[in-house]
C-alpha cells in the first residue's frame, strides 16, 4: 500500500492504492468519489475521462498516479466556488444527450478557453477533435462552447 | 443526494484526508419495496401514485437512453393532470415498481409507453375531479385544475393529493379515457429544459458507471480468443501476486476476475495466463457478400405483393437494376456496458442500464435457474447503447461473477469487450430491380434482402452461453423486414426477405435496424431511377406519391433546402458539392421525414465531407419540439458516422477492430451543419422520433455523390477507396 497526498480541486487529499501505477482515474473515481472522470476506453482515445493537471487538459486513464504532481481539477472543481461558464452554457444549449461524454467535452473546452478566450467555431472543432461523442450532440456542443466565449 | 453531499465535504474538508465510500443506495427504486405495487399495464396505478402532499410518481417501464423521453414523458403526465413539472418524478425500468411496457426501442416510447402514461393520467384527472365535486359541493363542469389544486366557481379549493386515498387509483385503464384537449396545452409542445442535464453537466448525475453497493467487488471478463474457442487451461499463479484480487472464476468458458479494487481486477484480466483452443469458424471478410448469399435460407418473408412484378418487369421497356449492401456495425457506446449484481436471501438484484429490464429478468432468472420472481432488475442510465448492446452480456457476467463470490459485483466491460463482443448490426445485402414505362413511371418493382432470420427477440446472453447456460436467447436481428416496402405508387410490386439461417457475428438491433439498411436501398434505387428516366428527384417522389401529408413535407423540404433552386455541380472540379434527396414514411404507417443532404466529393482523394443537412420533420403531435430537434441533429451526425466510416473488421477467429482507432467515427472536424424544419400537428397522435431520420442519411449522400460526379454509391460505409472504384466506374 503507498500513501501519497494529491491536490484535487484545491484540497490536498490523501489517497492510498497498492499500485502507484494506478491510473488517476480510478483514483479520482473510487478513492475519491469523484464521477465528473468517466471511463470510456482506457486508451486515451475518447476523452470521456479527461481532467486537468496543471491547467492542461489529460487522459486520466492513461495517466499513473504516479507521474501526477501537479493541480488536478475534475468537473466537480470547475463547478465549484465560481461555476464556470462552460457549465451553464451547456445547459443553455442543452448540448447533452446521453451525456457519458460531456465531461471530457465541457474539459477539454474549458482548457482551450483558458488558453484562447475567444476561439472561433473551427478552433473548438480542432480542440476537440479527439474527443468522441456517439450521440451525435456536436453541433450543440460546439454551441455551448461558442456562447461560453461570449460570441 | 447522498452522493453529493459527500462530494462536497471532499470540497469543503479541511487539510489531508482519506476518502473511502461507497454510494448509497439513492436511487429511489433501490429502497424498500413497498407490498405488492400493482405493475399490470392496464391498471391506473400501475403508472401512477399521488402522494398527499400532491407529489405525483410515474412509473415508466420505458427508459430514457440519453434521449430526453424522461423529460417528455413527464411533460405528459404534468400536462394531462395539470400539475407542476416539479411535481412529477418518473420511476424508469424497474421490474418491481414499472409495469412491462415492452423494451425501450423503435422509437416507441413517446408513441406508445407515453400514450399509456397519459391515459392513466387522465383518468386519475377524472377520479380527482369527480372526488372534488363531492368535497367541494360543485359541478365538474364548474371544476378547473391548475398546479395540482382544483378550484370550484365559487373560488373554494381543495389540493389534489388530499383527494386521493389509497385505492382512488385502483381502477382498470379505459381505452377510451377522455384526454385533456390538445388547445388546452400549457406544458406539452413546450420546449421544457431536459431535466437531467444540469445535473450530468454538474457531475452530480449517477450513471449506472457509477452506482455502487456496500462491499462491493470489481469484476472484469477474460473472454475467449476466438468467438467459438473454448478454455483450455488457466494459470492461477500467473495472477497470485496481483493485490486485492479475490478469486478467478471459471465456469465451462466463461472466465472472469474479482478484486478488491477496479484496477487489480483490470489486471488480473489482463495478466492472466488463459490458453484457449484455436477457432477458425468466421468467414473470409473480404467475401463476406458471397457468403451472405451463400447462407442457407430458412425462410421466404414476402413483405409486400401487389399485380404480378415479374410479368411487369419482363414487359417493360426499361429496366434497371442494382446492388446494395451495407456493413456490420457496433453500438459504439461511449461508456462500456456495465451492471452491479447483489445477491440477498437468494434473491438476485441487478441494476443495470438494460433497454429493456423485464426481458432481461426473465433471461438472468433463466441462466441462474432462478423463479423469476427472484429476480428484480432495476435501471440506471448508462451510456447512450442505440439498440441492444452489450448492457444485458454485462448483466449475466456480473450476476455470474456475484454467485461466485458471494458478494455484489460491479462488472464493467474494458473498450475490447465492447467492440468485441457486443452484438452487431448484421451484414445487409439488397438486390433490387425496377421497371419502366415510355412515360416514366415505374410499374414494376421487385426487391430481395438478404438477412438473418428472427426479430426483436431475446439476445442470449453472452456469459451464459460460454458457461453452457440457457438464457432463452434466439438470434434476434431485430425488425429488420420494416420498410423493405415502399411508400411509392407502383402497380406490381413484390419485395421479399431471405431469412438466413446464421450471420458471421452474433447480431442484435441498432439504431434503425432494418429499415436503415431497406431505406437506404430503396431511396438510393429510386434516386437512380430518377436519374435513368432524366427526372428530378423531387418530382419523381412526387409524381408516385398519393400521400398528402408525405407531399406537403415534401414540398415544405424544397423549399427549406431551396432543392429547386439548386447550383448545378461542375462536374470537372476536383472537389465538388451535389446534393441528394431522401424521404421516408416510417414503417409506412408513422413519421414522415424529408431529407436533402449536401455533400463535397474530392475526385483525387476519394473523400467525402458531409456540408449541410436538411431536414423536414413530421412525428405528428410534437411532446418537446427542441428534444424533437436533439434526436434529429444526433440522427443525422451518427448516421453520416456509420455512412462514411464504419465497419467491424473480423478475422477468422474473432473481431479484431476492438478500439476507437480500428472503428473511427465521426469526429468534430467533419459533423455537417443540421438545418430542421419541424412540423407540428398537436392534433394529431405523437409518434417516434429517435430513428426515422437516421433512415435517409446514406442515400442522401449517394444521391448527393451522384449529382456531384455521376458516381453511384451502393456500399455503406463510403470509403475513399469505394468512392474512388465508383468514380472509375463512370
Amino acid at each position: 500500500m503507498t500513501a501519497r497526498s494529491l491536490s484535487v480541486n484545491g484540497r490536498t487529499v490523501a489517497v492510498a492504492v497498492d499500485d502507484p501505477d494506478t491510473p488517476l482515474l480510478y483514483v479520482l473515481r473510487n478513492e475519491l468519489g469523484l464521477h465528473g472522470p468517466r471511463f470510456g476506453c482506457g486508451l486515451g482515445q475518447c476523452g470521456a475521462c479527461t481532467v486537468h493537471v496543471d491547467g492542461a487538459a489529460v487522459r486520466s486513464c492513461i495517466t499513473p498516479l504516479s507521474t501526477v504532481t501537479g493541480n488536478v481539477v475534475t468537473l466537480e472543481g470547475l463547478g465549484a466556488a465560481n461555476p464556470h461558464p462552460l457549465l451553464q452554457a451547456f445547459i443553455d444549449e442543452q448540448a447533452v444527450q446521453c451525456g457519458y461524454c460531456i465531461n471530457g467535452m465541457i474539459m477539454q473546452s474549458a482548457a482551450l478557453l483558458a488558453r484562447n478566450p475567444k476561439p472561433n467555431e473551427q478552433e473548438v472543432k480542432t480542440e476537440l477533435a479527439n474527443n468522441l461523442c456517439r450521440c451525435g450532440t456536436h453541433l450543440r456542443i460546439v454551441r455551448a462552447v461558442m456562447r461560453a466565449t461570449g460570441a | 443526494m447522498n452522493n453529493m453531499i459527500d462530494r462536497r465535504a471532499l470540497l469543503q474538508g479541511s487539510g489531508a484526508l482519506i476518502v473511502t465510500f461507497s454510494l448509497p443506495l439513492d436511487q429511489p427504486a433501490a429502497q424498500g419495496l413497498t407490498a405488492a405495487k400493482q405493475l399490470s399495464p392496464d391498471r391506473v396505478d400501475a403508472f401512477l401514485a399521488i402522494a398527499a402532499n400532491g407529489q405525483v410518481t410515474a412509473y415508466s417501464g420505458k427508459v430514457d437512453l440519453g434521449t430526453g423521453v424522461l423529460t417528455a414523458l413527464t411533460q405528459i403526465v404534468a400536462e394531462e393532470l395539470d400539475v407542476p413539472l416539479s411535481h412529477v418524478t418518473v420511476i424508469q425500468g424497474d421490474t418491481a415498481l414499472t409495469p412491462d411496457q415492452g423494451p425501450t426501442y423503435g422509437s416507441l416510447s413517446i408513441q406508445n409507453g407515453g400514450a399509456q402514461l397519459r391515459r392513466a393520467a387522465a383518468a386519475a384527472r377524472h377520479v380527482i375531479l369527480n372526488r372534488a365535486a363531492e368535497r367541494l359541493q360543485s359541478d365538474i363542469s364548474a371544476l378547473s385544475i391548475r398546479d395540482g389544486v382544483v378550484t370550484a366557481r365559487n373560488g373554494q379549493q381543495a389540493p389534489i393529493g388530499h383527494l386521493i386515498a389509497d385505492t382512488t387509483l385502483a381502477l382498470a385503464l379505459d381505452k377510451n379515457e377522455l384526454e385533456k384537449a390538445p388547445a388546452d396545452y400549457t406544458i406539452v409542445g413546450k420546449n421544457v429544459p431536459r431535466l437531467d442535464i444540469p445535473d450530468k453537466v454538474n457531475a452530480r448525475f449517477t450513471f449506472m458507471q457509477d452506482f455502487t453497493l456496500p462491499g462491493m467487488l470489481h469484476g472484469r471478463v477474460v473472454r475467449p480468443s476466438g468467438i467459438g474457442a473454448t478454455l483450455v487451461s488457466y494459470d492461477e499463479g500467473s495472477v497470485a501476486r496481483i493485490p486485492d484480487l479475490v478469486k478467478v472464476v471459471s465456469i465451462k468458458n466463461f472466465l472472469g476476475v474479482v478484486a478488491k479494487s477496479e484496477w487489480s481486477a483490470i489486471k488480473a484480466a489482463q495478466q492472466l495466463a488463459v490458453t484457449w483452443s484455436r477457432w477458425e469458424g468466421l468467414p473470409d471478410q473480404s467475401k463476406i457478400w458471397e457468403y451472405v448469399r451463400g447462407t442457407p435460407v430458412t425462410s421466404n418473408d414476402v413483405t409486400s405483393r401487389a399485380g404480378d412484378s415479374r410479368m411487369a418487369l419482363a414487359g417493360a421497356p426499361r429496366r434497371l437494376s442494382a446492388t446494395y449492401d451495407f456493413a456490420i456495425h457496433t453500438h459504439g457506446s461511449i461508456g462500456p456496458s456495465c451492471a452491479v449484481a447483489s445477491f440477498a436471501d437468494g434473491k438476485l438484484t441487478c441494476w443495470t442500464a438494460s433497454q429493456s429490464t423485464h426481458t432481461l429478468r426473465k433471461q438472468l432468472a433463466a441462466m441462474l435457474k432462478m423463479p423469476e420472481a427472484d429476480v428484480r432488475c432495476v435501471y440506471i442510465e448508462g451510456a447512450g447503447c442505440y439498440g441492444r448492446n452489450g448492457h444485458e452480456d454485462a448483466a449475466a457476467d456480473a450476476a455470474l461473477l456475484a454467485r461466485a463470490v458471494g458478494r455484489p459485483v460491479r462488472m464493467q466491460w474494458m473498450r475490447a469487450d465492447e467492440h468485441g463482443w457486443d452484438p452487431k448490426g448484421p451484414p445487409t445485402l439488397l438486390d433490387m430491380r425496377a421497371g419502366i414505362d415510355p412515360e416514366g413511371h415505374v410499374t414494376a418493382w421487385e426487391s430481395e434482402l438478404f438477412v438473418p432470420e428472427g426479430a426483436a427477440g431475446l439476445v442470449a446472453l453472452t456469459g451464459a452461453d460460454l458457461a453452457g447456460l440457457d438464457s432463452l436467447g434466439q438470434m434476434s436481428p431485430g425488425g429488420v423486414l420494416n420498410d423493405l416496402a415502399i411508400p411509392y405508387l407502383v402497380p406490381n410490386v413484390t419485395t421479399a426477405a431471405h431469412r438466413l439461417e446464421s450471420t458471421p457475428l452474433r447480431p442484435s438491433w441498432i439504431r434503425s435496424p432494418g429499415r436503415l439498411q431497406n431505406t437506404f436501398a430503396n431511396e438510393a434505387f429510386f434516386n437512380e431511377i430518377a436519374a435513368g428516366i432524366g427526372a428530378d428527384p423531387l418530382d419523381m417522389r412526387l409524381d408516385h406519391l398519393a400521400d398528402a401529408r408525405g407531399k406537403e413535407l415534401l414540398e415544405h423540404l424544397a423549399r427549406l433546402s431551396k432543392w429547386r433552386e439548386r447550383p448545378k455541380p461542375d462536374r470537372n472540379a476536383e472537389v465538388v458539392t451535389g446534393r441528394g434527396l431522401a424521404y421516408v414514411k416510417y414503417e409506412l404507417v408513422r413519421t414522415y421525414v424529408g431529407m436533402v443532404a449536401e455533400v463535397e466529393v474530392n475526385r483525387t482523394s476519394g473523400t467525402l465531407a458531409a456540408k449541410r443537412f436538411y431536414v423536414v420533420h413530421d412525428c405528428g403531435q410534437i411532446i418537446n419540439p427542441d428534444g424533437v430537434r436533439n434526436q434529429i441533429e444526433g440522427s443525422v451526425v451518427q448516421t453520416v458516422s456509420r455512412s462514411l466510416k464504419e465497419e467491424i473488421k473480423f478475422d477468422r477467429s474473432m473481431v479484431t477492430s476492438l478500439d476507437w482507432a480500428s472503428y473511427p467515427i465521426l469526429t468534430f472536424p467533419e459533423i455537417p451543419d443540421v438545418a430542421i424544419d419541424l412540423i407540428d400537428r398537436p392534433e394529431e397522435v405523437p409518434w417516434g422520433a429517435g430513428e426515422p431520420t437516421c433512415a435517409l442519411v446514406p442515400a442522401a449522400i449517394a444521391g448527393a455523390v451522384f449529382e456531384a460526379t455521376g458516381a453511384r454509391l451502393r456500399s455503406v460505409p463510403f470509403t475513399p477507396a469505394k468512392v474512388l472504384a465508383a468514380l472509375k466506374a463512370v
